[in-house]
């Protein structure tokens, strides 16, 4: 099944169109409110865009707007089913009767709906469980049998809305593992703030910020080479945007970031990022001389633990330095401090 | 066991809410002290009040069973639906919670009594309401209707639209969403819906004396009973009024879901 989705929801200032290719995982990413909750609710058909068209395959499910004759497949004619990040398991049903809930309402018999139900249990390794209700079940589990559910309705698109983000830290891991393995050959939109989801679970990334696409690519591109600031924040790197000189980029405001310009480069005067690690950085409390150093004057906003370093946050600019290192240089929030990153490790290409 | 211990209640608090607490049960009590109980088996299994006491508990079925196959789809449509002037039919529906049951019973009267609205067309048809035992039916209805619908809609809106969604995702038509997820999660709101409603019709009196009058084995239901023998046999009335404060308690305790209401 392939996707094609424009939406535009005046509304929620939302304007965004991408597509899904047969058996793809895309990743929607974006801050919160920009607008991938909306799109996945017109994509499920919960939600009338004020213009855009959604068609899978060649099916048209939704259309309005100017973009052709109107039309609207209700939402269980669609057959894109959703899990959100609550599991949302009937609670009058027994787990083996939610999972078998799909295949029953789409006109599967009795034993039919039961068996299919059993090989998805077993498929999520969740066979034991068949009996439960789902007030019993931990909140895991509950997720495991949702997941169940959902590809037991045997959905052409699967839309899943943070599936992650309400579990415990212990255990998302394993349902992780578990969705790469069912969504391996399966047409799916995953809306997620986490970067694993997009490394293990995603082909490819959509990033979406005020509503618009600002970047998308596979999954390894975009992470590893990110055009946009939420993109770059996403991935964990400094991102610098700014018209493109000889050897790097320089700021709206006038400074200039020196690195290693990409191949091919950009041309001179066009936009470019320059993209560094947080870890290439160092923090002084004096401006350093020479040549081949960046030095950014930044005012520390906030300090985060991360592992056995701190991440100290200036802005959109972030470096990781020791503990000791924090003590020493006495980093506190409102400190004016000088960032120092190597031009050799900072990457410059065209946006 | 150890029990949770929850922000305690100012003690004067007590004072008033016993006070209420026995301001209900006394009258009822009272009542019992002053049933001549040697002629009580003889005066509660006479045959006006056993024809009285079937007829009730019928009408009071059969009210009961149109509130809940009108009710529902009425209560669906006022918690799910989203167009405007619903929230006018919502008050409409309310109406008979507050009107006098005498002006329910004119209404009415004036609806399909034999010169009524309707009843003039059905008069033609050879079809007459008013003073029968379906217009105790139909007076029963309309003041239990709200009673079934206010409660199932409360129970709508607090178990929210999440899993109808869920469902319909998974290829469920609305008619599957409304049967097998919508209903089933607010049982114990219909449940006691349709216990109130019940519990309504049963004591249901002056829309029924007006619409429907007093007729034994047609229309006269208990409480008309009652209120008919309170001027000829005041003992036959009490040992009446005790059969319905009884129906009505068993009602109440028996069908009631548990944490419901």
């Amino acid at each position: 099944m392939t996707a094609r989705v424009e939406v535009v929801v005046a509304e929620r200032g939302v304007d965004v169109a991408f597509e899904v290719a047969e058996g793809e995982t895309v990743a929607l990413l974006g801050p919160n409110g920009a607008g991938k909750s909306t799109t996945l609710a017109v994509l499920g058909g919960l939600l009338r865009p004020d213009a855009g068209r959604v068609v899978l395959d060649d099916t048209v499910l939704t259309s309005c707007g100017p973009t052709g004759p109107p039309r609207w497949v209700a939402p269980h004619a669609r057959r894109t089913a959703l899990l959100a990040q609550d599991p949302l398991l009937f609670p009058h049903l027994s787990v083996l009767e939610n999972v078998a809930f799909g295949p029953r309402s789409t006109g599967s018999g009795r034993r039919e709906a039961r068996a299919a139900a059993e090989h998805w249990l077993a498929e999520v390794d969740a066979g034991e469980l068949a009996d439960r209700r789902p007030a019993q079940l931990s909140g895991g589990q509950a997720q495991r049998v949702a997941v169940a559910r959902a590809l037991a309705a045997e959905p052409r698109l699967l839309l899943l809305d943070e599936p992650m983000a309400a579990l415990d830290v212990a255990v998302a891991p394993a349902l992780r593992t578990l969705l790469r393995r069912v969504l391996a050959d399966r047409t799916t939109v995953i809306v997620t703030h986490h970067v694993l989801d997009a490394l293990l679970l995603a082909d490819r990334v959509v990033v979406i910020d005020g509503g618009r696409v600002v970047e998308q690519g596979t999954t390894g591109d975009v992470l590893a080479r990110p055009r946009s600031a939420f993109a770059a924040r996403f991935a964990g790197l400094n991102l610098v945007a700014g018209d493109a000189t000889h050897d790097g980029v320089r700021r709206p405001d006038g400074v200039t970031v020196h690195g290693t310009p990409g191949d091919p480069p950009p041309v001179e005067g066009a936009a470019a990022v320059a993209v560094f690690r947080p870890s290439a950085v160092a923090v002084h409390r004096e401006p350093p001389g020479g040549s081949p150093r960046n030095a950014l004057p930044v005012v520390v906003t906030e300090l985060e633990p991360l592992g056995d370093l701190v991440r100290v946050r200036a802005g959109d600019l972030a470096a990781d330095v020791t503990v000791a290192s924090v003590a020493e240089l006495g980093l506190v929030p409102g400190a004016a401090v000088t960032f120092v990153v190597k031009a050799t490790e900072v990457d410059v290409y065209s946006r | 066991m150890a029990r949770t211990r929850h922000v305690g209640l100012p003690r004067w608090l007590f004072a008033p809410a016993l006070l209420a607490g026995v301001f209900v049960v006394l009258p009822v009590a009272s009542m019992a002290t002053r049933i001549a109980w040697g002629e009580f088996p003889t005066l509660v299994t006479s045959e006006a009040a056993g024809s009285a006491l079937v007829l009730s508990l019928k009408t009071s079925t059969a009210s009961t069973l149109l509130c809940l196959l009108f009710g529902i789809p009425l209560a669906a449509v006022l918690a799910r639906s989203e167009a405007r002037w619903l929230g006018v039919l919502r008050s409409l529906v309310l109406l008979p919670l507050v009107l006098p049951p005498v002006v329910g019973g004119i209404a009415l009267l004036s609806t399909f009594g034999r010169q009524g609205l309707l009843g003039e067309h059905l008069e033609t048809l050879g079809i007459r309401i008013a003073f029968s035992s379906i217009a105790v039916v139909l007076a029963q209805t309309f003041v239990s209707l709200p009673f079934l619908v206010v409660s199932l809609e409360g129970a709508l809106r607090t178990a929210g639209e999440r899993y109808d969604v869920v469902a319909a995702s998974l290829g469920a038509r609305p008619t599957t969403v409304l049967r097998r997820v919508t209903l089933p999660l607010v049982l114990p709101g219909l449940a006691s819906g349709a216990v109130l409603a019940f519990a309504r019709s049963l004591g249901e009196f002056g829309a029924t004396i007006t619409f429907a009058g007093s007729l034994e084995g047609t229309t006269r239901t208990l409480p008309l009973l009652i209120y008919n023998l309170r001027v000829t046999d005041a003992d036959a009335a009490v040992a009446m009024s005790l059969v319905l404060v009884v129906v009505a308690v068993l009602v109440i305790g028996l069908v009631r879901p548990r944490g419901a209401l």
